[in-house]
């Protein structure tokens, strides 16, 4: 009972927190921007050439987190699969997917790899970006894996594909502390705002990290489900 | 804002504290599992009113979508009900 009370307490009061956080700032986005938020705001456009300014500062203002947000996935990819691998498979009976199930996925499947690579494609134009549409991605494989029974992507090739990835990144990294010294710069030309070939490297850097987020998804998935 | 918009984040909000409610109740690990699920989707229809589009479809992907495809094989290696 005195636990709960605490957990009661306590709760309220990070409420309390939250809630005089967030009142300083009520009509949202009616303050002006001030320091770097200001400088991203007035001369994203300009300098790097993505309309959706997010994306700019996610792939070259702050592009060495994102470089780092990618190895930390590899890495609870990499530890999953090295706790998994050790797991017995059990042979267990498996419920027969119904025919609506199989045939609507088998049609839907090639609809969502679509979007996903629509929406890393487009992620320097619109909302988005390559780990969302990783994500989308592997879900398309996770409704394949439940709805399937006979479905299973190669594992070679999907390690493969996320080793190639990241190894292209780091070498789109390096690209730029060759030719522009500094990492990660925007060494391409940027092109007409609004274009699909438009903001230099930050379309090539989101192929990539679709690619990569995509595959290592689809590998965690299919390492639970075979575990 | 849109008084219109505002009602209806009032009623989302409302589905987002009896979802979290039954979530908290549910002994049925399943229930709980979609609960989430629902809730990351209430979540990213409020980041949209927020004007946070990527963010959006970030939970949106992850939240209803990936995480509960790994907590559903999770769930089936382990148990579906929780244990009082």
């Amino acid at each position: 009972m005195i636990r709960r009370l605490i957990a009661l307490l306590v709760s309220l009061y990070l409420g309390y927190i939250l809630y005089s956080f967030v009142y300083v700032h009520f009509p949202f986005g009616e303050r002006p921007l001030r320091g770097v938020a200001a400088h991203y705001v007035e001369n994203g456009i300009k300098e790097e050439g993505a309309t959706n300014i997010v994306t700019s500062i996610v792939t070259l203002y702050r592009g060495f987190d994102t470089l780092g947000e990618v190895t930390v996935l590899f890495l609870a990819a990499t530890g999953l699969g090295l706790i998994l691998a050790g797991m017995k498979r059990e042979e267990e009976e498996k419920p027969e997917p119904t025919l609506i199930m199989e045939t609507v996925t088998k049609h839907l499947f090639p609809l969502v790899l679509l979007f996903g690579s629509y929406i890393f494609i487009h992620g320097h134009l619109t909302p988005g970006g390559g780990f969302p549409a990783g994500v989308v991605i592997a879900t398309g494989y996770f409704m394949m894996f439940i709805a399937q029974r006979s479905f299973t992507p190669s594992e070679y090739l999907l390690s493969a594909t996320e080793s190639f990835a990241g190894t292209l990144y780091v070498i789109v990294g390096l690209l730029g502390l060759a030719l522009a010294f500094s990492f990660l710069d925007n060494v391409m030309p940027l092109g007409i705002p609004n274009r699909v070939f438009s903001a230099g490297i930050i379309p090539v850097i989101y192929i990539i990290i679709g690619f990569k987020v995509g595959s290592e998804m689809t590998g965690i998935l299919l390492h639970l489900k075979e575990a | 804002m849109n008084s219109l918009i505002l009602f209806m984040a009032l009623g989302l909000s409302v589905v987002l504290i009896v979802g979290t409610i039954i979530i908290y109740l549910s002994k049925d690990l399943l229930v709980a599992i979609l609960g989430s699920a629902v809730i990351s989707l209430i979540a990213s229809i409020f980041f949209l009113i927020l004007q946070a589009p990527d963010v959006a479809i970030t939970e949106a992907a992850i939240g209803a979508g990936l995480t509960t495809g790994i907590l559903l094989y999770a769930m089936k290696k382990t148990g579906r009900y929780e244990d009082d």
